[in-house]
């Protein structure tokens, strides 16, 4: 499914319209401890984490995730974002834990599976 | 595909420098890339630089991370000016890990590291000294 989609039904909030939302997300992973992400992440998965702090975006970049969603209403300084930018990674915020929004994407990807 | 000759750089690498952090692991991605290489090791490559130069950061003083490329694989050396590491053995297990609160805010801390770096080389090699400093060496072949 495209990010776009996801970002309107989860009514996700860009931080960086800079970024196109034009990429194909294969899953998610949710998870707050980077080397565990590092490990456990697969390619093109929708990262979920109430982490901020810039190097959220280096774990992106080389595990190659779709996107990146903070969640509890977090907001990342201004290092996180410019880096974002610089590296193409989408950083989209909800107000929304962790758990209401795996709970819900799961939901979509599971019924556009059953369709497809 | 068309490495034809050994390519060699090095990062210095300052401890508690967060703002730089991945900086080194980022270049060295865009110069294999630029290369030619194959994602997928570009990508092994990465994160086992990554958490190697994140652990310089995190633990010690000062450090440099030193690379060579060869057509067929590529050698990273890590080294450090820090405490070491007093039980290596128990430092290699998943979940072990002494990372400091403010470090843990961050993210860091999972006790990975060191497992993402081995699951990641095809050679590895740590050895450190107590009051001096760690080395980590790894090889990561195509
Ligand atoms: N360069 C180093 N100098 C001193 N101690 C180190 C060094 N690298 C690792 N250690 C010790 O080994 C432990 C395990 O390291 P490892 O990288 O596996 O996990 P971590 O850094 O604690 O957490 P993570 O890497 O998952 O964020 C560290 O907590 C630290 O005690
Ligand atoms: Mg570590």
């Amino acid at each position: 499914m495209k990010l776009k989609e996801i970002t309107e039904i989860l009514s996700l909030r860009p931080l960086t319209p800079a970024v196109g939302l034009e990429r194909e997300v294969s899953g998610a992973y949710v998870g707050d401890l980077l080397s565990d992400v590092m490990a456990n992440a697969g390619e093109g998965n929708l990262w979920i984490t109430l982490q901020t702090h810039v190097n959220i975006v280096a774990v992106a970049v080389f595990k190659n995730l779709s996107a990146i969603v903070i969640v509890n209403g977090r907001m990342p300084d201004s290092d996180t974002m410019d880096k974002a930018v610089s590296e193409d990674i989408p950083i989209l915020l909800t107000g929304k834990s962790a758990f209401e929004t795996a709970g819900k994407l799961y939901q979509i990807l599971n019924a556009q599976n059953l369709q497809g | 595909m068309k490495i034809d000759k050994t390519y060699e750089g090095s990062f210095h690498i300052v401890g508690g420098d967060f703002s730089h952090a991945g900086e080194a692991s980022t270049e060295l991605k865009t110069i294999l890339l630029s290369a030619g290489v194959e994602d997928e090791f570009v990508r092994r490559v990465a994160i086992a630089t990554f958490e190697a130069e994140m652990n310089i950061m995190i633990y010690a003083t000062a450090g440099i991370l030193r690379y060579t490329i060869s057509p067929e694989e590529i050698r990273i050396i890590a080294e450090d000016m820090g405490p070491g590491i007093e039980n290596i053995e128990l430092a290699m297990q998943e979940g072990y890990s002494t990372a400091p609160d403010w470090v843990r805010e961050m993210g860091w801390g999972a006790g990975m590291g060191l497992p993402n770096m081995k699951k990641n080389a095809d050679t590895f090699r740590i050895d450190s000294v107590v009051g001096e400093g760690t080395k980590v060496e790894m090889i990561i072949r195509r």
